[in-house]
């Protein structure tokens, strides 16, 4: 079970952004999604888990990318070939 | 050289941008009309997967699937809808409306690919493009009545496919029979380098009925358990019995690991979107983020206003699964679900050529029957989450309806034979007729 400030916990840690309107209905969801993947729990783990892919390395080539102006053209601000984001500090 | 003149009237929200001059190439698709579901890529066209985070997004590149097409001579002759980046399974979802089912206008379509098929059923183009990350695909080519192929994990290359769980997802064609989604499948199968999982398969199939005498169809009876309306199993095992008057050899058969698999898809697809859709911050692409603020209040205020509801949640049940504590309970244990469903297929394809059954386990929802309860939509993928999670392939083809709605018959192949269940779906197409 999550409580609603699991679910605000959760909304920062992604990012995602939540109004205290809509906490006690994604809650409710969670708790009946979250409840239904307790089925898990009853899984055997056969061999090592999570091997269903292996990675298979190859050398760095350098290849030609997309042009700068055509990437920038998506962006809100750019400044000099670079795209302008919010301040981190 | 030419240009398609594209004028149907789209009475259905299919599309969520229409080209109504598409020029073309030559080659053997030359001006054939196709619509491309809107998660994938399309230098100088809009490309929005369904979100108002990528409202008027313009990409700079074709995907690989695009470039193939055009190369082909084919004319892309709009965008799809779609539930927003494909997470749903009747397009309701989508920031641009909902689509509605041209067979009933009262239902939905199916999704995620529900644009894609009912531009189809309508009759607007001949074959469309969709994806397939857990069904979506096979879901509304069965609820719309087409056919729709999800295609082995890396026979189509994925470079330009807006990624929402990477491991899981796929490009397959849609089309209104057989021949014309072996015909698409042609011209997008094939190796690409910037798709690192991308394997070197090409399809050059021409479809035939001549193969099917002496074909093993295992028929687990997990595909008609609890959850699948009676009238569709039905209407699916009377199909079965088609193949079996054409001297298919019927196989019943079990397949255990279906308890589990709904739930270890619905682990694995939430967590690889957690990590995928952080990238839409209001940055690089998309509505403009409001740089003056701090980075965390930017992002959290853009991603509430930009991104749907069912997409919030899917982020946060991933960052909740992912996060310290339950990484064991959730993730480790949904791959080792995931592992088994794996072990299943390839026990099963080692007695028998090809697995039948239902696609959906009803037919087409009516509009808003699903939207308030998001754990009842999502159980209706159980059927079609198997083999994304194995990366085999399957098809759904129409097998008649139900009150008139139509039903799919899937048919489910070992990794890389799209050729025998398109053999055996084309066998089973021309007896219908």
């Amino acid at each position: 079970m999550v409580s609603e400030s699991d679910v605000a916990h959760i909304a920062i840690l992604a990012d995602i952004g939540i109004g205290d309107d809509e906490l006690a209905e994604f809650t409710g969801q969670f708790n009946a999604i979250l409840e239904y993947f307790d089925l898990l729990d009853q899984v055997e783990e056969s061999g090592r888990p999570g091997a269903v892919t292996t990675n298979i390395f190859r050398d760095d080539e350098i290849a030609p990318s997309l042009p700068l102006d055509d990437v920038l053209e998506n962006a809100g601000e750019s400044e000099a070939g670079y795209i302008r984001a919010p301040k981190v500090m | 050289m030419g240009s398609v003149t594209f004028d149907a009237e789209d009475r259905w929200n299919a599309f969520i941008t229409i080209c109504r001059e598409a020029g073309h190439g030559d080659g053997p698709m030359a001006g054939v009309a196709v619509a491309v579901k809107d998660n994938i890529s399309t230098a100088g066209i809009q490309t929005t997967c369904g979100s108002r985070i990528l409202k008027d997004y313009i990409p700079p590149y074709d995907a690989h699937v695009v470039e193939l097409l055009k190369a082909a001579g084919a004319a892309v002759v709009g965008k799809t809808n779609m539930d927003e980046f494909g997470m749903g399974t009747t397009t309701e979802s989508s920031a641009f409306g909902p689509t509605t089912n041209p067979v009933d206008t009262a239902r939905v379509p199916g999704g995620s690919s529900g644009g894609s098929a009912a531009a189809v059923a309508a009759g607007m183009v001949p074959m469309a493009l969709g994806t397939d990350t857990g069904g979506s695909i096979r879901c509304p080519a069965a609820f719309c009545g087409i056919v729709g192929l999800k295609p082995t994990y890396g026979r189509v290359s994925r470079y330009g496919l807006v990624a929402y769980a990477n491991s899981l997802e796929g490009v397959g064609p849609m089309a209104g029979n057989v021949t014309d989604v072996a015909r698409l499948f042609s011209v997008i199968a094939g190796h690409d380098a910037r798709d690192a999982t991308s394997i070197d398969r090409p399809f050059a199939h021409t479809p035939s009925s001549n193969r099917i005498k002496g074909l093993r169809i295992g028929v687990p009876a997990e595909f008609f358990g609890k959850g699948v309306d009676p009238a569709v199993a039905e209407q699916v095992r009377r199909a079965i019995g088609d193949l079996a008057d054409l001297g298919a050899e019927i196989v019943d058969c079990s397949m255990p690991s279906m308890a589990f698999a709904l739930a270890a898809y619905y682990v694995t697809c939430t967590c690889e979107a957690s990590s995928n859709l952080a990238r839409f911050d209001g940055v690089r692409y998309g509505p403009d983020i409001a740089s003056k603020r701090s980075w965390h209040e930017a992002y959290q205020e853009h991603r509430r206003e930009h991104f749907g509801k069912e997409v919030r949640r899917r982020i946060m049940l991933g960052t909740f699964a992912l996060s310290a504590g339950y990484y064991g309970k959730y993730y480790a244990k949904a791959q080792a679900a995931r592992k088994n469903v794996g072990e299943d297929f390839a026990r099963l394809f080692a007695d028998v050529d090809v697995i039948a059954g239902p696609t959906m386990p009803t037919t087409a929802f009516a509009l808003g029957e699903k939207t308030a309860d998001p754990l009842s939509m999502y159980l209706a993928d159980i059927l079609t989450v198997p083999a994304n999670l194995a990366g085999v392939p399957a098809i759904s083809v129409p097998c008649g309806t139900v009150d008139g709605l139509p039903v799919g018959l899937q048919l489910i192949g070992r990794h890389c034979e799209e050729e025998r269940i398109i053999d055996t779906a084309y066998a089973y197409e021309e007896v219908r007729r």
